[in-house]
């Protein structure tokens, strides 16, 4: 108590006004939402960059079924022209946009000259405008009547039918697919407009009455029908504009909107934006649905809970947020609330609600059809807010509609592609394996031609994404349906004359099968190789690099086979690097980096000599892309066969050195660790001591980083190639690099002390010299100030025990092993591991006869750290003491192994696995040197504690006691202690038992007959576990025995095991099976079967089940041997059926 | 006990099982399983050479014929399947 009048003492520190404060304010905030910020983070459109974004601004077209066709007679090429419009006119677009562009900026370039000659622009300049007006307003006409482009807002209804009056009034012609242009085809009628006769196997149905509205291919965020974004209504342009001076004038009679004209009571209903556009929703809905924005629902009439709600949500089901009446709908209203109930379930639900709907929405895909479930799954899952656990949801719900709709997917191919292509270059692996199986998927279900027909359009898109995303999706179609079924259409692409893109998508489409199939490319090798070969002398630079990258990609899924395919890319290659320069050089350099290891020898050294001249010269590029190629491709080089060290020390090495061995090199990770891979690669060839020497007195830089990088260098040269290369100069400019440098670090990580270890280990002897030196440093070290030092010291110990033992320095190692003995006071407790395993190590050279300190001074000092609860210093003490017990367990006083005995019990509750077998191991060696009575009797006390590891362990060791003195000492024993009343001591002796049976394998033949009273008493037990525990020592009993003339013994138990079978508790049926199992192989199947014959054809279902299993086994395990012991049933033969076996009843 | 390895290990066991010839279940009719039998007879006959020349001397035929005849007799060995009741 304080003194009264004192300042009162406060005994508790809470959290400091202001800061509670903070808070407050903070939730006064309105709409302040604390997971905001990590939402967003969940969110994968918020974590993506811009390019992956990209993918919203996708504009996706129905895919018309070409198959459908033959079923009204007409030639339907409808969506595949449409499609091919549509990119042409985006192209045309893009062309003109930059055009204009260019022009806008070369005005500006010149406007200033202009303004001051004042002069009218030339006539050259009017006729261009002129010709390019003229163009625009042709190109407008031409496509009157046709959309340009599907977006959300234009009137639903219009689309449908300006397809059907095109395709009726004009059947085109067919021309060849791959370089169509619909825009310029001739409106010639077919001739006779005969129809084509199709094949009906896989035609559809034909799709129902309500037209199919384009998906959008925008989130809501940024829907011209959101209030923020739509145009101004007359009323609201009338309140802003003052009611005089202005006119409303009528549009000109040429104007086409661009945009369809809006219906005006359909915005209306759909205020909000979203999805809905299609729906005549009503405005209570969406008054809820606006409404709920803040305090959301987690309970929907017939959907039930859900696991959480987001506002998107909201707009998305807005229909099924309200309860309506359902008999005023018409059924497809009710299917298409049905699925959304369903979706919803699925994203949003908790797994057991999600699987059920999954499931429903599985079995009634047909029903429903494809088109309502697409146009409600596809807008959600390009949500700008999707989270990767809903995307996952629905990808799945994708995946397996899809295999429920087979062919119907066709009009939707095209719409799943926009959705799913963005996950082929998800960053998240599992993204992309979901991508590549819906679309592996949807190409089995669509057809190759279809696919085909619905992706040609975006080979030559204007946008790079677009094709990038393409290309992947069509790999996928390769590998799920054969290279060889897309190598005509990828031929035709990779020539196109009409558009690079088309060329430089092909190409990156043989690219990425390469990627994705690696070595399955080969029986095509030829086939790819020559349809992306001529792409290297073409005239646009972007294929030419696409061309070289195909290359390496086909070169390194070739590898190390197929060199011939590439023989007539060989020259162009070697050609092109001496001709260009930039990325297209390194994408050669690539692609030849993956050639030269496929070639013969002397090929391999002529080509390597060509490139090399290259290569020095790209040594002192400052592009670090080039960096990374020039040296990967040395290191390539450098690993063939042909490449002579020779050359390789005169015409790499200096320029190499020069280059790369420099500081600057350290400090990026990724060009550190290529470095490192390419010099140790030269001096596969070069030798250590033409490397070594050229790095060893960098040892000492001032860098440390620059250090590092050595060390690293070093420690694998010299752990694959060995030390015997080093002369004694450099030997010592080595160790006294190595010792600086060691001295010298600041952070402590495992580089530095694997390279010594291993430079140590690798000079052997002929570090004697330097031993002293080293161990004064350790000496020194072990006494440092920082616990990460003296670690680092302690372990270093630990790797040259072996080698200071074999320079013969014992001296040295009893004065180390000394002062490791002094610091096991140590309270670090990694620092502590370290030091035991490094008393451990001197321990395990020396011997414990010559160890000091001695043993019996080593060993009582353990026994207290055995207490230590840090898994290191247990597996460090326990590995220490195991090796004591095996090798010097005379040296120790009984008592104090007692005592160890009772620790290690403790030891036995240890997580790491590795801490408790190293226990029950050394239960083995105490036993074997002290005599296995004490043991024994400290683990079958053990047996009486509650934990169960603790007992399971227990037995384990009683069984290792048995295997390691012998199960003679051990099994008395253990039938006396079964017979004590408690239950857990008895079940404990049962699980010795079947250890030590498990152990001792053959040698059971001597006890079978001593355990059979046990047995029978466990196996008629009324405990479950009993029986279980005692099959299983049968089992391993039964095993050991095998062919060891305990027939007797066996059969009797097996009378006692047979019962069991109708067990249905999975771990008991489980033990009694194998049982039975294991007695086919003692008493053979004959007698099995003989038991099995009962009940075969058992009136009682559960039976003949139950046998039937049985017999299962039997028949798999010994199916010829039963062959003689089926019993003979030719009286049951009847009619034409004879069961007779005659050929067994012949005789001579 | 664990729901889970009912449903797994067993039934994944029974599964298994089916997967070959020659193994029966519960709702095997005779005529199927003896069928089984008398296949596994004949290729037991066919498989062992010594058997086989047993067989092809008790017969008084080539090695070479008893064999064919053994693996001929495989494809029907009890003789049409009898006609399956109505039910």
């Amino acid at each position: 108590m304080s003194p009264p009048g004192s300042p009162r003492l406060v005994d508790s520190f809470s959290v400091p006004k202001d800061v509670l404060k903070e808070f407050e304010d903070l939730a006064e905030e309105e709409n302040y939402d604390p997971f905001a910020e990590t939402a967003s983070k969940r969110q994968i459109a918020s974590r993506q960059g811009d390019y992956h974004n990209r993918r919203f601004e996708r504009v996706a077209v129905e895919s018309a079924d070409a198959f459908k066709a033959a079923e009204d007679g007409t030639e339907v090429e409808g969506g595949y022209k449409e499609a091919m419009r549509l990119s042409r006119l985006e192209q045309e677009e893009a062309r003109v946009h930059r055009a204009i562009q260019e022009k806008e900026r070369e005005d500006r370039e010149a406007g200033k000259e202009k303004m001051d000659l004042d002069r009218t622009p030339p006539a050259a300049e009017m006729a261009d405008v002129a010709a390019e007006l003229e163009a625009a307003q042709a190109l407008a006409e031409s496509m009157a009547g046709s959309k340009r482009k599907r977006r959300w807002d234009e009137e639903p209804d219009a689309a449908p039918a300006d397809k059907t009056e095109e395709t009726a009034a004009a059947p085109k012609k067919r021309k060849s697919r791959w370089d169509a242009a619909p825009a310029d085809e001739p409106a010639a009628p077919a001739p006779a407009a005969a129809p084509v006769k199709r094949s009906r196997w896989d035609q559809t149905p034909v799709q129902q009455d309500t037209p199919m509205i384009p998906i959008i291919m925008n989130a809501p965020g940024v829907m011209q029908d959101d209030k923020h974004n739509r145009y101004l209504t007359d009323e609201e342009l009338d309140l802003l504009l003052p009611p005089t001076g202005y006119a409303i004038v009528t549009a000109p009679p040429g104007y086409a909107p661009s945009v369809a004209p809006r219906r005006f009571a359909a915005s209306m209903s759909t205020e909000i934006g979203g999805f809905q556009i299609q729906e005549s929703s009503d405005a209570a809905a969406v008054a809820a649905a606006a409404g709920l924005a803040p305090e959301l629902p987690t309970e929907i009439p017939g959907v039930g809970a859900l696991a959480f709600f987001k506002p998107e949500d909201a707009q998305y089901f807005a229909k099924i947020m309200k309860e309506e009446d359902e008999t005023e709908l018409s059924v497809d209203e009710m299917k298409e609330r049905k699925i959304m109930r369903l979706l919803l379930k699925i994203k949003n639900g908790t797994p057991p609600v999600r699987k059920t709907a999954l499931r429903q929405i599985t079995d009634k895909a047909r029903d429903f059809g494809a088109g309502p479930l697409f146009d409600k799954i596809l807008p959600l899952l390009m949500e700008r807010s999707l989270e990767d656990q809903e995307r996952h949801l629905l990808v799945k719900v994708i995946d397996r509609v899809l295999y429920k709709l087979d062919d119907l997917v066709r009009p939707y191919v095209h719409k799943i592609l926009v959705v799913i292509e963005p996950l082929l270059i998800d960053e998240d692996y599992y993204a992309r394996v979901e991508g590549r199986e819906i679309i592996s998927n949807l190409s089995k279900a669509a057809g190759l031609a279809h696919m085909i027909s619905t992706m040609r359009p975006d080979i030559d898109h204007a946008d790079e994404y677009v094709r990038n995303t393409t290309a992947r999706a069509f790999s996928v179609v390769a590998s799920a349906l054969g290279i060889p079924s897309l190598l005509p259409f990828l031929k035709a692409v990779c020539r196109s004359k009409k558009s690079w893109q088309a060329r430089h998508t092909g190409i990156r489409i043989v690219q990425q099968i390469a990627i994705m199939m690696g070595c399955a490319v080969l029986p095509h090798l030829r086939n790819l190789v020559d349809c992306i070969g001529h792409g290297l002398s073409d005239d646009q630079q972007k294929v030419r690099t696409m061309t070289a990258l195909g290359l390496a990609a086909l070169a390194e899924a070739a590898a190390p086979y197929g060199i011939e395919s590439f023989d007539n890319v060989l020259k162009p290659l070697w050609l092109g690097i001496r001709q260009h320069r930039g990325k297209a050089l390194a994408a050669f350099l690539k692609a030849i980096g993956f050639i030269i290891p496929l070639m013969d020898p002397e090929y391999a050294s002529y080509y390597t000599k060509e490139v090399t001249v290259i290569l020095i010269r790209e040594f002192g590029t400052s592009d670090e892309e080039m960096k990374k190629i020039v040296l990967k491709v040395v290191q390539q080089c450098a690993a063939t066969e042909g490449v002579t060290g020779q050359y390789i020390k005169q015409d790499i090495l200096p320029d190499f050195f020069k280059s790369f061995w420099i500081r600057r090199m350290a400090l990026d990770r990724r060009n550190y660790k290529q470095v490192v891979e390419t010099t140790v690669e030269l001096s596969q060839k070069a030798g250590v001591a033409e490397i070594c020497n050229r790095v060893v007195n960098e040892l000492k830089d001032e860098a440390e980083p620059y250090r590092k990088m050595v060390m690293e260098t070093i420690t694998k040269i010299i752990a694959t190639l060995g030390a015997s290369d080093i002369d004694e100069r450099l030997e010592v400019r080595l160790i006294d690099g190595i010792i600086f440098s060691f001295q010298e670090q600041t952070t402590e990580d495992q580089v530095m002390l694997d390279g010594f270890g291993t430079v140590v280990n690798a000079l052997g002897i002929r570090v004697k010299p330097y031993l002293t030196q080293i161990v004064s440093t350790i000496l020194w070290r072990l006494n440092n100030k920082s616990a990460k030092v003296r670690q680092q010291a302690a372990d270093l110990t630990s790797r040259l025990a072996v080698v200071i033992k074999q320079c013969g320095e014992d001296q040295l190692l009893s004065k180390l092993g000394l002062v490791l003995f002094e610091q096991l006071g140590e309270e670090y407790p990694d620092t502590l591991g370290s030091i035991i395993a490094a008393e451990g190590a001197i321990a395990n050279v020396v011997g414990m006869t010559q160890m000091n300190p001695p043993v019996k001074d080593l060993l009582p000092r353990m026994t207290p750290i055995l207490r230590n609860r840090h898994e290191k210093v247990q597996e460090a003490s326990i590995n220490l003491i195991g090796r004591i017990a095996d090798r010097g367990a005379e040296f120790v006083p009984a008592r104090e192994w007692m005592r160890i005995c009772f620790e290690l019990l403790d030891l036995l509750k240890a997580h790491k696995k590795a801490i408790r077998r190293a226990a029950v191991n050394s239960f083995g060696y105490i036993a074997k040197s002290l005599g296995p009575q004490d043991v024994l009797s400290v683990l079958l006390t053990n047996l009486r504690v509650q934990e169960r590891q603790s007992r399971v362990c227990s037995t384990v060791a009683i069984a290792i006691v048995a295997e390691t003195c012998g199960p003679f000492t051990c099994i008395p024993a253990i039938l006396n202690e079964y017979r004590t009343a408690e239950l857990n001591v008895r079940t404990g002796c049962l699980k010795a038992l079947s250890f030590v049976f498990e152990y001792v394998g053959p040698q059971s033949a001597y006890y079978a007959d001593s355990v059979v009273t046990l047995l029978e008493d466990a196996l008629t037990d009324r405990d479950l576990v009993h029986r279980q525990t005692a099959s299983t020592i049968v089992k391993h009993l039964a095993l050991g025995v095998a062919g060891l003339g305990c027939e007797d013994a066996m059969m009797h138990l097996m009378n006692l095991v047979w019962p069991n079978c109708f067990e249905t508790s999975p771990h008991v049926i489980g033990a009694v099976m194998e049982a039975i199992e294991a007695m086919r192989v003692t008493l053979g199947p004959g007698v099995l079967l003989s038991y099995v014959l009962q009940g075969l054809f058992h009136p009682a279902r559960k039976v003949r089940e139950v046998y039937w299993r049985v017999y299962n086994t039997l028949y798999l395990g010994a199916e010829d041997a039963m062959v003689p012991f089926y019993p003979d049933v030719s009286e049951l033969s009847e009619g034409p059926n004879d069961y007779g076996r005659h050929a067994l009843e012949v005789f001579i | 006990m664990s729901s889970e390895l009912r449903y797994t290990a067993n039934t994944q066991q029974e599964n298994l099982f089916a997967r070959y010839t020659g193994t029966g279940h519960a709702d095997i009719t005779k005529h199927e399983w003896l069928v089984h039998q008398q296949r596994d007879t004949l290729a037991s006959i066919a498989g062992h050479a010594p058997l086989l020349s047993f067989l092809a001397i008790a017969d008084g035929e080539a090695i070479g014929r008893a064999k064919f005849e053994v693996t001929e007799k495989m494809l029907q060995p009890c003789g049409p399947p009898p006609l399956k009741d109505e039910d």
